[in-house]
Order: C-alpha cells, then structure tokens, then sequence
C-alpha cells in the first residue's frame, strides 16, 4: 500500500463513517427517548434512496403505497385498540394524518412523478413520504409497550425490521439502484479526486449533529424528550404529552434516515434490503459510545468507517467480521467497568 | 371565599376488582389547606392519582366549575392541577435547574426565568445546587425540587403526597413551613399525610381516610381534640414523638 492508496481508503472510510454517524446518533436518539433500539433504522435510508431512483425514473415508488398502507394499518389498530375510549379529535387526527395525508402524497406522487420534477422535488418528495413512516411505526409497534423492558422493545424491534425488509422487497423488487448525486462533479485535492458529494455528505453530517445537539441541549422540547426517557411519570406530572414524545423521536429518526438515504444512493448501489448492513454498522458505533452520547457515537463511527475500508483493502473476504469483532472487547471492557450492577439499567 | 376550587364526588377507583377507593366526596376551598390522613394502605396516594388523571376513575372531579371527565394527565396541568408524588418522580440524570425549566413546559421558555426567581426565593439551597444532578440530592432537597418543580407550573391546586416521608424532622417543620407559606400566596393546597400531627397543624379542614372511604372529616382543629382521632394517629404510637 502507497500514501495515495491509504489517502483514497481514507476518504472512503470517512465518508461511510458519516453516514454511519448520521444511523449510529439516530439510533443514541431514539434509545434515549423511548428506550428502543431501533434495529430498521437502515430501512429508512435504504427506502429513501430507493424512493429518490424511482422518482429519478419517473415512476410512482413503493414508498407512496407502504406509506397508505402503514397508516391503514395503524388507524385500523388504534380503532380496535382503543374502541370507545376514542375521542372525536383523535378521530379527527387518524383521519387526517393517517388517511388523508398519505392518500394525498400518493395521489400527488402520481400526477407528479411522470413530470420528473428534478433533484429538488425528488429530495423533498421523499423526505415528505418517509418522515410520517416514522410515527405511524412508532404507533404500530411500540407505543403499546411503551411501559415494556428493553429486551422486549428491542425483541419487537427486530420483528419491525423483518417485516420491513419483507415489505420492501415486495414494494421495491429485488433490483439495486444507484441515484444521481445532488451535487455532481469532482475536484482534485493533492493526488485525490474528491467528489463534491461527499463533501456535501460531510457537511450534511456536520450539521444534522450540530442541529441536535442545539435541540436536545437549548431546547423546551429537546428537553422534554430527554426527560420524558428518564422519567414517564415525572414527564407526565409536568404536563408532557408523553405519548408525543415518542413519535416527534421516530420523526426525526425517519427525517435523519431519510436524508443519509437521499445522500448516500449515489455512493454506492442500494437494495431493498441494503438498510440492515448500514444500520448495524451504525449500531456498533452507537455500542462503543455505550448508546449515551451524540460526539461519541460520531467519532466511533468515524472509527468504524476507516476500519470498514481499510479491512476491504487488506483482508476483503473478512471486512464485516472484522468491523463488528471490535464490538467484543468493547463490551467486554464495559461490562468489567460497570460491574455486576448492570441490571439497573432495565428500569432506568 | 369564592366556591370551592376542587370538589369530587362519589369517586371511585378500582384496580382490577379491588375497590381501593368506594364514593369519595370532598371539597377544597380556594386558598385552604386541606389534608387527608389515614394509615397506610388507605388509599390516599390512589385518591391523589386518579384526581391528577394518572388512575382512571369514575364519580365526578370538578376543578374551578369545569369537569374535568376523561381528560388527560397534560390537560389537568394546564388547568392549574399539579401533583407532587409520594416518589418524586425527578428527572434523576438531568440537572436541578433542567428539572424546573421542564417543570414550566407548559408555558414555554418565556416563563422559566420568572419561575426561577419564585423558586428559589422559596427554595435558596436549590439555586446553591442548580447545576448539580438532581439524582445526587439529599433526601430534603429532592423533596424541594420536586415541590420548585411544581411550583414552576404556577399551580393554583397543589397537591403533596406524603411530603414529610423519609425526611428528618426540622426538614419536615420547614416544608411544612413553606406549605403554609405558599397558601398565603394563594394557592389551594392538598396534602396527603401519614404524618397526621404535622398535617393538623397547617390544615384548614382535615379528612380521615380507612379502607379506601372517608369516616370523618371537619375542621382540622377539631379532628386534632377528637378522642378517635388522637387514638388512632395522634397517640401513643411513632407519631408521639414527632
């Protein structure tokens, strides 16, 4: 290996190790405040990117319908869930939001992906069709167990992702896309050539970082969120609307995954399935910061990405088990520190 | 005085097939002290809970005129309800002065300096500690900061379940002393008591509670001289010697 080579390998690794950063505090985030690993954090970018390449074709992607069908799906559930105790403004919300607004994104989508508006509208089209998925899984799947342990949660979670996985490939086929990147071109920087989108994923991670650090630490409802995780019932004393909590949290995770999608679909061919690699990866780096802290996880995943493409230069065949072997001895190195007293965490 | 602030009537809560509260009626006039006490297990922190929202109920709460029905827990804390639990139910791992901006959530940010200064006139060794992690007070201060986070929710029916539980005596004389206080403010104040000699003391009006329904009630004074009373929580038993 060569300077250039170890130069290049490090621009890949970095780059990965943004988007592995942008899953990896997703899912710091959302453990934080609903206490859920979410393991489909991954389908979200995969589905975006997805969603951007059928948009990008001029076709009506899966997105739309899972969409109508996941809202569907909950209003119906919440119906049978709740029965009477329904009171007509929650009716007047599952209408709204679960029904009319993804019948109206579909029908929008129809008219207007034919048209093939450009990058701008396919970016924003996505983001509008994936962000409400985050909320209506969160009422699907979880918000029932809110009071469950961990284990449970992250037992529900892995079903979630299974059926997810499931659903993509039925709305999505089998077929890998690759989008065209947002920010085309090239520049040289010494004996590289850097693309422009990479720099725009840098920056992109950058400021998703800087945004939620400014939430979780300035703000009433950042930190209501946090307080919400370290205590329901104290939340609810408040006056918290604890059940909102946890869907503005499955928001933002949808909104993150989302936009990595969006950025990442013109690195590197993405399929239906694509999502669960990138989101463990992502999870190890969250593991390593002990899933507590936002710079952390980045750096951790920062870590993981140079680790990823310098294992793919050296030792191909084993890249993977190489990336998710150094989780072992940092849980090893965790549970000796935290002593026999990790069984408290189950309630905190 | 107005009309009463809180009145219930005929509340009942079950968990399950256990009735822990049968038909509770009672009333709270603005401004006073009013204290329900009874042993443990006599369903006072259950009445408490199902008046904050946190317990379904049934029979009727109506706080200044309204029902308050089937609303929710964050809808009685706009109406000015606000319940300070036996737990205290802090945010452990968030700061002493985080724990009271949160306490103000439902007025925004814009309210949260004005609460400060209330609460920690009210409460100085929490501004000594506002920077502290709320998990790592004492036993007096968390029973403070969850009182200042109350307050920071300008509450005007404050309700205080077992204030005086786990504390030292002279902690209990100066909340006790700060909850008398607080009704010269003007706010309707609750407290839920096995303490029955401290709640005496400060209350206006006193109810007693056994088995999940109320035996007694009358003005706290009185239940004070009463011979059952005195008997049953003011006498020869732990109580003495408080």
């Amino acid at each position: 290996m060569n300077g250039t080579i170890a130069l290049f390998l490090a621009q890949d690794g970095i780059i990965n190790g943004a988007i592995y950063a942008l899953v990896g505090v997703t899912l710091v985030l959302v453990f934080a405040v609903t206490r859920v690993i979410f393991v489909p954090q991954g389908e979200f970018i995969a589905w975006a990117a997805l969603t951007v390449a059928a948009l990008e074709a001029g076709t009506v992607p899966g997105t739309a319908w899972l969409l109508l069908v996941l809202g569907i799906a909950t209003a119906a559930l919440e119906v049978v869930r709740e029965g009477r105790r329904l009171t007509i403004r929650r009716v007047a919300t599952m209408l709204g939001f679960d029904l009319a607004l993804p019948a109206g994104l579909l029908l929008a989508v129809i008219w207007l992906a034919p048209l093939k508006l450009g990058l701008a509208f396919n970016a924003a089209m996505t983001l509008a069709l994936l962000i409400p998925m985050g909320p209506l899984l969160y009422r699907l799947a979880f918000q029932p167990l809110a009071d469950a342990s961990v284990l449970v949660l992250l037992i529900a979670s892995i079903g979630v992702h299974f059926a997810l996985v499931g659903l993509g490939l039925v709305f999505f086929g089998a077929e890998g896309v690759r989008t065209t990147p947002l920010l085309s071109g090239t520049f040289p920087a010494g004996p590289l050539v850097v693309k422009w989108q990479s720099i725009g994923v840098l920056v992109v991670t950058v400021l998703v970082l800087i945004g939620l650090y400014a939430f979780f630490e300035r703000t009433m409802m950042g930190k209501a969120l946090r307080a919400t995780a370290v205590n329901r019932l104290g939340a609810r004393l408040v006056g918290i609307p604890v059940a909102s909590t946890g869907r503005i949290a499955f928001a933002l995770a949808a909104a993150i995954g989302a936009v990595s999608g969006i950025l990442i679909g013109s690195l590197t061919t993405i399929y239906y399935d694509s999502g669960f690699l990138i989101g463990l990866k992502g999870f190890v780096a969250a593991i390593i910061a002990g899933l507590h802290s936002y710079p952390l996880t980045a750096l951790a995943a920062l870590l993981v990405g140079l680790l990823e493409s310098y294992s793919a230069f050296f030792a191909s065949a084993f890249k993977e088990v190489i990336v998710f072997s150094i989780i072992l001895p940092v849980l090893i190195w965790r549970s000796l520190a935290s002593g026999p007293h990790h069984d408290e965490d189950e309630e905190a | 005085m107005s009309g009463p602030i809180l009145s219930v009537a005929n509340l009942s809560v079950s968990y399950g097939r256990v009735e822990a509260v049968r038909n509770v009626s009672l009333e709270i006039a603005e401004g006073s002290i009013v204290t329900v006490i009874g042993a443990n297990g006599a369903g006072k922190t259950t009445l408490m809970n199902a008046i904050m929202g946190v317990l379904p109920s049934t029979g009727d709460i109506t706080l200044d005129g309204k029902l308050l029905g089937r609303s929710l827990v964050e809808e009685r804390v706009n109406t000015g309800l606000c319940l300070v639990p036996e737990k205290r139910e802090l945010f452990s791992t968030m700061s002493v002065e985080d724990n009271l901006r949160l306490g103000a959530y439902r007025f925004g940010s814009g309210a949260v300096a004005d609460g400060f200064r209330d609460v920690f006139a009210r409460f100085p060794r929490l501004e000594e500690r506002r920077r502290q992690e709320a998990g790592t007070l004492s036993g007096g201060e968390r029973q403070m900061l969850a009182m200042g986070r109350a307050l920071m929710s300008k509450p005007r029916l404050l309700m205080l379940d077992e204030p005086s539980l786990g504390l030292a005596p002279l902690i209990v004389k100066e909340i006790f002393h700060i909850v008398t206080d607080l009704s010269k403010a003007g706010v309707s104040i609750l407290v839920v008591e096995q303490n029955a000699r401290a709640a005496l003391q400060v209350a206006d009006h006193a109810y007693v509670m056994e088995l999940g329904a109320f035996t007694m009630n009358g003005p706290a004074a009185a239940l004070a001289a009463d011979k059952g009373v005195i008997e049953s929580y003011l006498g020869l038993g732990g109580g003495k010697h408080n």
